[in-house]
Formats: C-alpha cells, structure tokens, sequence
C-alpha cells in the first residue's frame, strides 16, 4: 500500500550535536540518522561536524572517524571498505549508495546518511534485510541441473558465459531494492530489482536447467509484473549493474512464451 | 515485518527525486487526470444531446479562464501519456535501457509532449477565430 507519511513510531525528531573540535578549520556537517531499541523513544537525526582535515576522503571513512572519536554508540555495517561487500549501504545525500565508494566531496552542503529506505531499523543505520534475504531464497539462487554431472565442470561457451556480464558482479546491498517505490509499497509480495537480477542471472545461466520453472515461478501480477520500469534501481546501483534491464528481459522472455 | 515495533526508515520523505522517478509518477498522474478529462467531455457530449440550454452553460464553463486552463491541463495529458506509452513500448521491446539513452528518451518525450500541446493549443484557437 502506499503511504506517503511515515508511522507514528517513526517519525525522526531532532538529535543531539557534537560540535567540532576547537581550531578545526574544514568542518562538515553529517547529519546521521538514529534508533536506539533500549530507549523506546522516536528516532532522531544527531549532527557530528567532523574536521574533514583529519577524515579520510569516503563517507565511511567520516563514520568510522565520528564513532572512534565523537559517539562510539553510532552503530552501522561495514566490512570490505572498498566495495566488494555491500555491507555499508545507506541513503546517503538523497540516494542509496556505498558509503566506502562514496566521496564525501562529491556532496554539497550537509551529509544526510539514512539507513536504506522504507525498511524496518534494527538500530541507527541498521535495517532488518530478513524479508529481501527471504525473497532471495525463493528464487533459488542455485545452478539447478537434473542431468548427470560430467567428470569435470559443466562448459560454457565464451558467448554463453558473456550473458551473464552485468549480472554475477551484484554484491547484494539493496541499495536498488530500496530505492524502487514499488517495492516500498507492495515490498511484501514484489520481489523487487536485487531478487529479480538475481532471478535472471539463473535464467541467463546456459548450465541451468530449471529455466521454464523459474519462469514460472515469476510469471505473477506481483512478483514480477509490479516492475513499472521506474528505473531508480539503475540509477542508483553503486555497481553499474542495470536491474531495470534484466527483469525487462525477463518480462520479454515471458511475452515471447505466450 | 520482522518486528512491527521497529521503526520504518524514511523513504519518500528523504529520497532525492530522480530523473525516472519523477518522469514515472508523471506518467500516473497524467493517466489519472485522461480519466477526469473523459468525465469532462463526456458532460459536454450529453449536454449537446440535451439541449441548447445545457449545452450552453457547459460551453460557459469551458469558456472561462478555469475552463481553459482544466483543457489545457487536458491536451497535456493526453500527448504526455501519449509519448510516454509509445517510450514504455519501446521498453517492452527491451530498447533503451542504457542509463543515458533512459535519460534522453525521457527529454525527448516531454519536449515532444509539450510541443504537441503548443501546436493543438494553437490550432484550436486558430480555428475557433481566436
């Protein structure tokens, strides 16, 4: 369903300031989004001026600096630092992205980080991914094969394996997944852009032979067919990857079936 | 959900609006507004089977500058929707999906949306001796 105001219970009041030390010269402003499950109370938007003169250049970079040094409390994911992890997703200056990629020039005037959109919050910038990872698994993300295994490896040939350039490089951050209006508003049942890529990385798989029953599978007014070709999900995709293409292949596929 | 006494993170509210986003909902609205439109002649056909009174207060109505401006909001739709389904169809071809070709399609199509307006516009004011 639609909605277009946010619960009672998560409404974002104002938070608390950490000013920057005294002397730093080139001071930002990140204004981060806050929840804390102990307190019971709303979440909040806190304010860290951070002296971009002692921050490494990525966005992360300021998180990490802001809870080592300002409020060791701020509670986010991160691993690779380069990435390759998708863990550090979050909105950040409007849009969803990884904050190890992000540079923190590249943003005017405030850094607004909040976590991925339209997801219930686990803490600070941490969202419960359980629904998107359930999805995930619906679409059986695995080679299926009902014929007997060769002694080696089942081949393919350059071409056969070229198909799946733009689609095997998706490190699962969501970021497009919770960008697409849809999928905030019948995320339930849409599957959504990261699931449906991932869906089509096994139709495009020349070694997979389940390709009628995963069509099958998607061939459903909610599943598939809520893709309105928005395209936010290419958009913002810090990979490069194009979600918004790969589930139109998978519509095409469908219509030349019928 | 998971926990439904969790916290709904921000969506509309703080995503910045894209290019295809905006276009998209665009497509909605116009959609909506044809459905108004067709409301809108429908009134007139049925006050011209009625009668010269009838018709002459729709014809009043159409006439003044609201009226107008509810037209030209009209033809809009009309030719907005119209690019717009024929871009969608295009997408359904699985053309156009490179992130600059989405981008110029999406220019293309509300500079040939608007300037169908102007010429239909213009053409109707011709005709009626305006």
């Amino acid at each position: 369903m639609v909605e277009l105001t946010l619960p009672a219970n998560s409404r974002i009041r104002e938070g608390k300031t950490f000013p920057a030390p005294a002397g730093a010269k080139k001071v930002k402003r990140f204004r981060i989004y806050r929840y804390d499950p102990d307190s019971g109370e709303n979440p909040r938007l806190d304010t860290f001026e951070v002296d971009l003169d002692a921050c490494g250049p990525m966005v992360l970079d300021a998180l990490i600096k802001i809870k080592n040094e300002m409020d060791a409390t701020l509670t986010f994911r991160r691993s690779c630092r380069e990435g390759v992890c998708g863990s550090c997703a979050f909105n950040i200056d409007g849009i969803n992205t990884l904050a190890c990629t992000k540079a923190i020039d590249e943003i005017k005037g405030d850094v607004k980080v909040y976590p991925l959109p339209h997801m219930p919050v686990v803490k600070d910038l941490v969202p419960d991914l359980s629904i998107p990872y359930a999805q995930l698994r619906a679409i059986e993300p695995w080679l299926k094969a009902d014929t007997p295994a060769p002694a080696r490896e089942r081949l393919q040939s350059p071409e056969e394996r070229a198909k799946l350039d733009g689609l095997w490089e998706c490190i699962l951050c969501f970021c497009c997944q919770t960008s697409c209006p849809s999928y905030w508003w019948n995320g339930d049942r849409y599957l959504g852009p990261a699931v449906l890529l991932q869906a089509y990385r096994w139709i495009a798989d020349s070694r997979d032979e389940a390709t009628g029953e995963r069509l099958d599978q998607l061939n459903d007014p909610y599943r598939l067919f809520r893709c309105h070709t928005i395209m936010n999900c290419t958009m913002t995709c810090p990979k490069h990857l194009n979600p918004g293409k790969a589930i139109a292949e998978i519509k095409g596929l469908l219509a030349q079936r019928l | 959900m998971a926990s439904s006494q969790r916290p709904l993170s921000p969506h509309l509210q703080i995503y910045r609006p894209q290019i295809t986003s905006v276009l998209s909902i665009l497509h909605r609205v116009t959609g909506v507004a044809l459905t108004a439109g067709t409301l809108l002649l429908t009134w007139w056909l049925v006050a011209a089977a009625s009668g010269p009174g009838p018709f002459a207060t729709v014809q009043g109505f159409l006439g003044s500058w609201f009226g107008h401006l509810l037209l030209w909001a009209f033809t809009f739709s009309l030719f907005y929707h119209l690019s717009n389904g024929i871009r969608h169809l295009l997408w359904d071809f699985g053309w156009g999906f490179e992130l600059e070709q989405v981008r110029l399609s999406g220019i293309a199509m509300v500079a040939a949306a608007a300037g169908l307006t102007v010429i239909t516009l213009i053409a109707a004011y011709v005709a009626a001796g305006g």
